[in-house]
């Protein structure tokens, strides 16, 4: 099978989900002649022309909504922005309006609209253009939300995100665009992944590793170390937050007895607690208390020495990992 | 005279829109302060014109987005009174199920895309659905009505932009009821308060390369003339517009307000501006249709008024797990 990057994942479901369905349209800030700001949508405007694939002022608020009305009417509009934190400026459509409109109105509508984001740091790009905040978004009803971790994955879940006739938000980690080593197996032809499907990225026995994102690839990393110190890690990544796989998550800690969260968001009040709370709520025996290792309630700094210190990574997860394995942490 | 070039049946039809709108509101006022209805109620009296003269120029397939003080605009759209008494009562037969309640009241198949409880919440799904349109090459235009309250809000300058550089065929319909809630909206000589610095927000559309106008909102064949001569700029040319409609709210910004912002001489000439005895007065004067005829129609109005609230009444509640449904299809509530 052809190893493609992230960003090759994600322009081909694009492109041959635009193929089959004429009703998709791309609405997004550069996504045209500039060829998106990170080189996903490439040459789409010229296979599919500028009205289907439309560059917008900067007005988050009006294409936002716009994508909306545009779905209650029969389109199927896929949305870029930029950088998730510039939803603070469109979140009354977000979160009042698309994900709202077909509850209020009885299931009198649908919204098959996807909105395409960037999320996490790394990159020193600070506290404007660094957050992932999907926590944010899973909190509200009415929002599906996935994040895809692999370009296998993205392929996949974008197809489904495209094909669902709900309203989908699709949170993509900036890092991993280029990043040659994450460049994976990825078949030619389109195929879905079903949400609500976590996926067990490592098999282990003594400790369930819980990661989103980037933080899969940063467990993945550790888990490989300390396999050398005989811990043996299992991974598991819930590839939608919303809906979420508690299933998969609840056998693999009823498996391990031991639990840590790894996830870039704010760590409080977010996807580490619930999932925590998922497991605890089960009554899942757990011979330590688990560990979350996320970010701090810090907006995200410039200087790389200040951003690292900050960001959760390969060396805070081992870190937590040891601390839930050691004996003299048992209940 | 503009009148004698509309046809009989439009115009009994405005009038008879217009009084339903008017019997509703008086209706549901009744409701609310009984104890009937849940939530908070906005009521359109006074500003019926504005509605039923737009709706007179549209077609049925056009669209439209509705606001918190939405009744007038789905009556007007050709709802169904009977659902519409249902909804603000929370009853399962009502447009929404019980679920959307007075401020969300709508029905999409009358082209309804929605009412926002949210000010000038409505103005991307509007914009969104003149998009639609035009890229499906189906000739819909969309109508997005705002308040001056709307006006001041973010987005629908972005809005009024996006549709302006998209071509879109869209109507960014002002209904300027003078109070921005619980504010005065445009300067008067001696009062400090307002919420912008002009008038007249048919200018607004220059700032945008679209064309604009401010006319009188109580009037609904000035409403009518205007929304018409902008659905044939949007249809054939896709170029949207601004029509700002000077109306005026003869009740508080919803029922129990104590409206403490406005005296009773202004309560006293919204009143004089009153649309519905004014148009009514017009066409008894201008002879085309003899006041008997209207009175018939105030008549009738009436009891379809009353055979609605029996409906509504009668009608159960939902059952209580339809709290769950249409939500997200495969998630867990």
């Amino acid at each position: 099978m052809p190893k493609k990057s992230f960003a090759d994942a994600i322009y081909e479901a694009l492109k041959q989900e635009m193929e089959r369905d004429p009703s998709i349209i791309l609405i997004g800030e550069d996504i045209g002649r500039a060829e998106g700001i990170f080189g996903v949508t490439r040459d789409l405007w010229k296979i599919f022309g500028e009205e289907r694939v439309r560059d917008t002022p900067i007005s988050e608020a009006a294409f936002i909504g716009a994508a909306g009305g545009a779905a209650i009417c029969g389109l199927r509009p896929v949305v870029e922005l930029m950088f998730c934190d510039f939803f603070g400026v469109a979140m009354d459509q977000i979160y009042n309006q698309l994900a709202k409109i077909r509850y209020m109105s009885g299931g009198q509508c649908r919204f098959p609209v996807v909105l395409r984001t960037t999320i996490g740091g790394g990159l020193g790009a600070s506290a404007h253009h660094s957050q992932v905040l999907y926590s944010i978004f899973a909190h509200v009803p009415g929002i599906k939300v996935v994040v895809p971790s692999t370009p296998y994955d993205a392929k996949g879940l974008l197809i489904k995100a495209i094909r669902d006739d709900d309203f989908v938000m699709f949170f993509e980690h900036k890092t991993f665009y280029a990043f040659a080593q994450l460049a994976g197996e990825v078949p030619d032809e389109p195929y879905t992944i079903p949400f609500g499907k976590a996926d067990v990225k490592r098999e282990g026995k003594d400790v369930t590793v819980v990661a989103t994102a980037n933080m899969v690839h940063e467990s993945l990393k550790a888990a490989e170390e300390l396999e050398k110190e005989g811990i043996s890690v299992e991974v598991v990544d819930p590839r939608t937050l919303v809906p979420l796989d508690t299933e998969t998550i609840v056998n693999s800690v009823k498996k391990t007895k031991r639990l840590v969260v790894a996830d870039e968001d704010y760590i409080y009040f977010g996807v580490t607690g619930e999932i925590i709370a998922r497991v605890v709520e089960r009554g899942v025996p757990l011979k330590v208390p688990p560990r979350r290792v996320a970010t701090p309630r810090v907006p995200i700094p410039c200087s790389p020495a200040l951003e690292n210190e900050i960001l959760p990574n390969k060396d805070k997860i081992k870190k937590a990992i040891k601390d839930v394995v050691s004996p003299s942490k048992e209940i | 005279m503009v009148m004698k070039k509309i046809p009989k049946e439009k115009l009994l039809w405005m009038y008879r829109t217009m009084v339903k709108i008017r019997k509703f509101e008086e209706k549901a006022d009744e409701l609310f302060l009984g104890g009937e209805l849940p939530g908070f109620v906005h009521l359109y009296i006074g500003q019926e014109a504005t509605a039923t003269g737009c709706m007179a120029a549209l077609e049925p397939g056009d669209y439209i987005t509705s606001n918190h003080r939405g009744h007038g605009h789905l009556i007007a759209k050709g709802g169904d009174i009977k659902k519409m008494f249902a909804e603000i009562m929370g009853k399962e037969t009502g447009y929404c199920k019980g679920k959307g309640g007075s401020m969300h009241i709508a029905n999409f198949s009358l082209g309804i895309l929605g009412a926002f409880g949210i000010v000038g919440g409505g103005v991307g799904v509007g914009v969104g659905a003149a998009l639609a349109s035009k890229l499906k090459k189906e000739g819909r235009i969309s109508v997005i009505f705002g308040g001056d309250g709307a006006f001041v809000q973010g987005i629908f300058h972005e809005g009024m932009n996006l549709a302006a550089v998209w071509n879109l065929p869209v109507i960014f319909l002002i209904e300027d009821n003078g109070f921005s809630e619980g504010t005065v909206s445009w300067p008067k000589p001696g009062d400090p308060r307002k919420t912008r610095n002009i008038k007249n927000l048919g200018e607004i559309g220059r700032a945008y390369g679209i064309p604009g106008v401010t006319i009188d909102g109580n009037d609904p064949i000035a409403v009518y003339e205007a929304v018409r001569e902008a659905t044939q700029r949007a249809r054939l040319e896709g170029v949207p517009s601004v029509v700002h409609c000077l109306t005026c709210r003869q009740r508080g910004h919803y029922v129990g307000d104590p409206e403490l912002y406005r005296n009773e001489k202004d309560i006293e000439e919204c009143i004089k501006r009153d649309p519905i005895p004014r148009f009514r007065k017009a066409l008894v004067e201008s002879g085309i249709i003899k006041e008997q005829e209207l009175t018939k129609i105030d008549e009738e109005i009436t009891k379809e008024i009353e055979e609605a609230v029996k409906f509504a009444r009668e009608s159960p509640s939902p059952d209580p797990k339809e709290a769950y449904i249409d939500v997200s299809d495969g998630v867990e509530v």
